[in-house]
């Protein structure tokens, strides 16, 4: 049962999330966007839109350091578990608030505003779940175990941390999980479950942020003989002659 | 010096009588599909008026394109390229729909689905962005011909500083008619703004383009342009544009929207300009200079050095022949009766226009006076400041000499031309007064009244090596290929690319054969007759019959 919760399933899920992105991206660079709803309504979006994805962009930063950063890395240069735990708590806290308000806002927005709902693909509505699900349990992981220590004291870069790099190293220890609160457990699972969808939803387009544009030249010049546009090559211009 | 070539195209307003045709056309052929219903490449206002969508020349308000930094160095209006990136969760100046106005179609079915009753059936407006009905309360072109402008046009950005001189009273005002399509600047303000690098100016003829496939949706184009002339498609969230036709344009032919005009106005031709010039013109620091600058730019295809400039840059040599016969080129330099509109933008725009002499013709006409007699005419420019200044606000970042200067060529020609046809002996001393010769003054007069097919678009098509590769020819993908196959996996319009005409042709079909309004499956079985073309009978045009079966 480990084995098949924190070894089969976490390396299913990411070989769906790597070739689910190259298959996509080869296959439908047309459907690839943000399919952005700002036309449809305005208001909610100015205040909810920049709240979730500000308060995202400092989750994954935090689960970076968080889960890429081995513990003895953070004492070696003088940051004692005391004040680490402080940082990332209230830094937790706050990223985590943002994008959890910002997201309540843009479900709101989602749900009441007319042409947004009916914009709204199954796929949406399926991502909606597994991502306001992960990001409640990881809410409820910083304030119940950091805080108020429900269910005992659990240090998650000795336990969730370690199986984290252990599975990037592709030497996976289930154990380590499998000792970790029930409530750490939910929210990896449902993580890798949304690292499953990911790439036929529209999240895609986090893999598009377009940091390019700081260093290109304003005015892009092409020439019309460039034809690899589409997403597939131009088929064959005839068809087999059956012998 | 880098020369370049440009398609280019030039609007003689004189001759537009509003009738929308380029507008309906265009929409036809390129905006007629679910999520592109607001969209019009080509529009036609009424001016003054508030044109589409609404004050969008209030730069002010809607930040677009360029600014002349106390530097000297030129930079985007809604601010620089780090605080592009830090607002792209929400562009704060987007237009919403409602600046646009909210796409509708009717009911149709209560008509058609009716039983004899005593009074008429309705068909009620559905809003095609929601489903429900609506009140229509706006549209493309709501204040045409001055419609309720004694309440809108007083909001016309182009009256400010001449507001309390302009009445707007139906019989004291003035009136015509500007068509737009995207201006294709050398210096793109949307194309700059684009955090994905998905518009491009294309190399060969400057046509400029988005990248379906690039463009990731993050509207900052749409806040760039300031003639607002990128659209969001809000079904395929991706920007589109006016595309300057150039599957048509490749292959030799004019765009639709020049094919179909009623009163001939559009010229098109190429200008070939010096690219690096672009930059240092668009940043000159006097906004009335601004004209000149760009004129600057363009090089002289009869100059044997720019020939062989061009020669050197691969421009080929029908090219460049073309470019000596551009009616373009003649309109804005040979005749100096061409202006762009709003230089002050700074984008270096390449749709030019003559200024419209018939606020004043019309004025002298109704004071009972010979309103072809050039003393009155020229009289009455002089006087009418109101028509002037409007004019001058909307081609010449305000300066009146420039647009004092094409209206009396244009005056002089109507003189001059008169005496000739009514077989009097033309009066020299006219053109002379406009520093024309009376030669000039002819050619001036075939090229804008009679104004022939053949001179009107001169248009060079791509080269023929690279004709296999053509969108229009388009030898190595044949059309059976397409339409069918996996769509909508992802959304409306996901899938393998198609090329433009196949995909127009696809979509047509499928909405004049589909029963729903919008495009979705589960919106209830309706027609929408705006995109039926008469042939066939789509499910749900006539109630299905007794016992069964369609009609």
């Amino acid at each position: 049962m480990n084995v098949l919760l924190w070894v089969i399933v976490p390396y299913l899920c990411l070989a769906v999330f790597v070739v689910g992105h190259v298959w996509r991206y080869r296959y439908d660079k047309f459907g690839w966007t943000t399919r952005s709803s700002q036309l449809y309504e305005d208001r909610l979006l100015r205040l909810g839109s920049p709240l979730f994805h500000f308060g995202m962009l400092g989750v994954v930063g935090g689960h970076v350091i968080g889960l890429l950063v081995p513990r003895s890395w953070t004492e070696a240069v003088g940051i004692g578990d005391h004040l680490y735990h402080y940082v990332a708590v209230v830094g937790g806290l706050v990223a985590g608030a943002m994008a959890l308000v910002g997201m309540a806002i843009l479900i709101y927005r989602r749900r009441t505003v007319g042409p947004v709902f009916s914009a709204t693909t199954r796929m949406d509505k399926v991502m909606y779940a597994f991502l306001a699900a992960a990001i409640v349990l990881g809410m409820w992981n910083t304030i119940a175990g950091s805080i108020f220590s429900l269910g005992g004291e659990y240090n998650y870069r000795e336990g969730v941390s370690v199986w984290y790099r252990s599975f990037l190293a592709f030497q996976p220890d289930a154990d380590l999980m499998a000792d970790a609160p029930v409530g750490f457990q939910l929210h990896a699972l449902v993580a890798f479950g949304l690292f499953a969808l990911w790439p036929f939803t529209r999240l895609v387009h986090v893999f598009s942020a377009p940091v390019g544009y700081l260093t290109r030249p304003y005015i892009v010049y092409r020439s019309r003989d460039e034809r690899a546009l589409g997403s597939a090559a131009p088929r064959r211009g005839w068809d087999e002659v059956p012998r | 010096m880098r020369v370049m070539a440009q398609m280019a195209m030039v609007m003689n307003l004189d001759k537009c009588i509003g009738c929308h045709t380029c507008s309906v056309t265009c929409k036809q052929a390129w905006t007629n599909r679910a999520g592109t219903e607001y969209v019009w490449f080509n529009n036609v206002e009424t001016r003054p008026g508030l044109g589409y969508p609404r004050t969008y020349e209030d730069q002010d308000e809607w930040q677009g394109g360029w600014i002349r930094k106390p530097n000297g160095r030129l930079a985007l209006k809604a601010g620089g390229r780090v605080k592009k990136l830090l607002s792209i969760f929400s562009n704060p100046k987007l237009p919403s729909i409602d600046d646009y106005y909210e796409p509708w179609t009717y009911d149709y079915e209560t008509l058609t689905g009716s039983p004899q009753t005593d009074t008429f059936p309705v068909a009620r407006p559905k809003s095609l962005i929601s489903g429900k009905n609506m009140n229509v309360e706006w549209s493309a072109n709501w204040d045409d011909d001055l419609g309720g402008s004694q309440e809108h046009a007083a909001r016309d950005v182009m009256l400010k500083g001449i507001e309390d001189k302009v009445k707007l009273e139906f019989e004291q005002t003035f009136m015509f008619y500007l068509p737009r399509i995207c201006e294709h600047c050398l210096n793109p303000s949307c194309a700059a703004s684009c955090p994905s690098g998905a518009i491009y100016k294309r190399e060969e003829d400057g046509i400029v383009l988005v990248d379906q496939d690039r463009c990731r949706g993050w509207r900052m184009c749409v806040s760039g342009c300031p003639y607002k002339k990128v659209y969001f498609n809000h079904k395929t969230g991706k920007a589109e544009k006016c595309t300057f036709c150039y599957p048509r344009v490749e292959v030799g032919i004019p765009t639709v929207c020049s094919e179909t005009c009623v009163g001939r106005l559009r010229y098109i031709g190429l200008v070939l300009y010096d690219a690096d010039k672009v930059l240092e013109a668009a940043s000159i620091e006097d906004e009335h200079a601004l004209y000149d600058a760009q004129r600057a730019c363009f090089l002289d295809p009869h100059d044997p050095a720019v020939q062989r400039a061009a020669e050197q840059a691969g421009i080929p040599g029908d090219w460049i022949e073309a470019a000596k016969k551009s009616p373009v080129w003649a309109l804005i330099n040979t005749y100096e009766v061409a202006l762009p509109l709003h230089p002050e933008y700074r984008t270096m725009p390449m749709v030019w226009y003559i200024p419209p002499l018939s606020p004043v013709v019309d004025v002298v006409r109704d004071t009972g006076e010979d309103a072809e007699d050039r003393g009155n005419l020229f009289a009455a420019i002089d006087t009418l400041r109101i028509p002037v200044e409007y004019l001058a606000n909307l081609f010449t970042a305000g300066d009146p000499v420039p647009v004092d200067r094409v209206l009396k060529k244009l005056a002089a020609m109507r003189s001059y031309m008169r005496d000739i046809n009514l077989g009097r002996d033309p009066d020299e001393s006219i053109p002379a007064a406009v520093g024309m010769t009376g030669e000039q003054m002819y050619e001036m007069f075939r090229l804008l009244a009679i104004a022939k097919y053949a001179e009107r678009y001169v248009i060079p098509a791509a080269h023929a090596e690279q004709a296999h590769a053509l969108e229009e020819l388009a030898t190595d993908c044949p059309v059976s290929d397409y339409g069918g196959g996996q769509q909508d996996l992802f959304g409306e319009g996901s899938g393998y690319p198609t090329p433009v005409a196949v995909e127009n042709f696809r979509m047509l079909q499928d909405r004049q054969t589909s029963d729903s309004i919008a495009a979705p499956d589960d919106k209830g079985s309706r027609v929408n007759l705006l995109n039926w073309d008469g042939k066939g009978t789509p499910d749900g045009l006539f109630p299905p019959r007794e016992g069964g079966g369609r009609a």
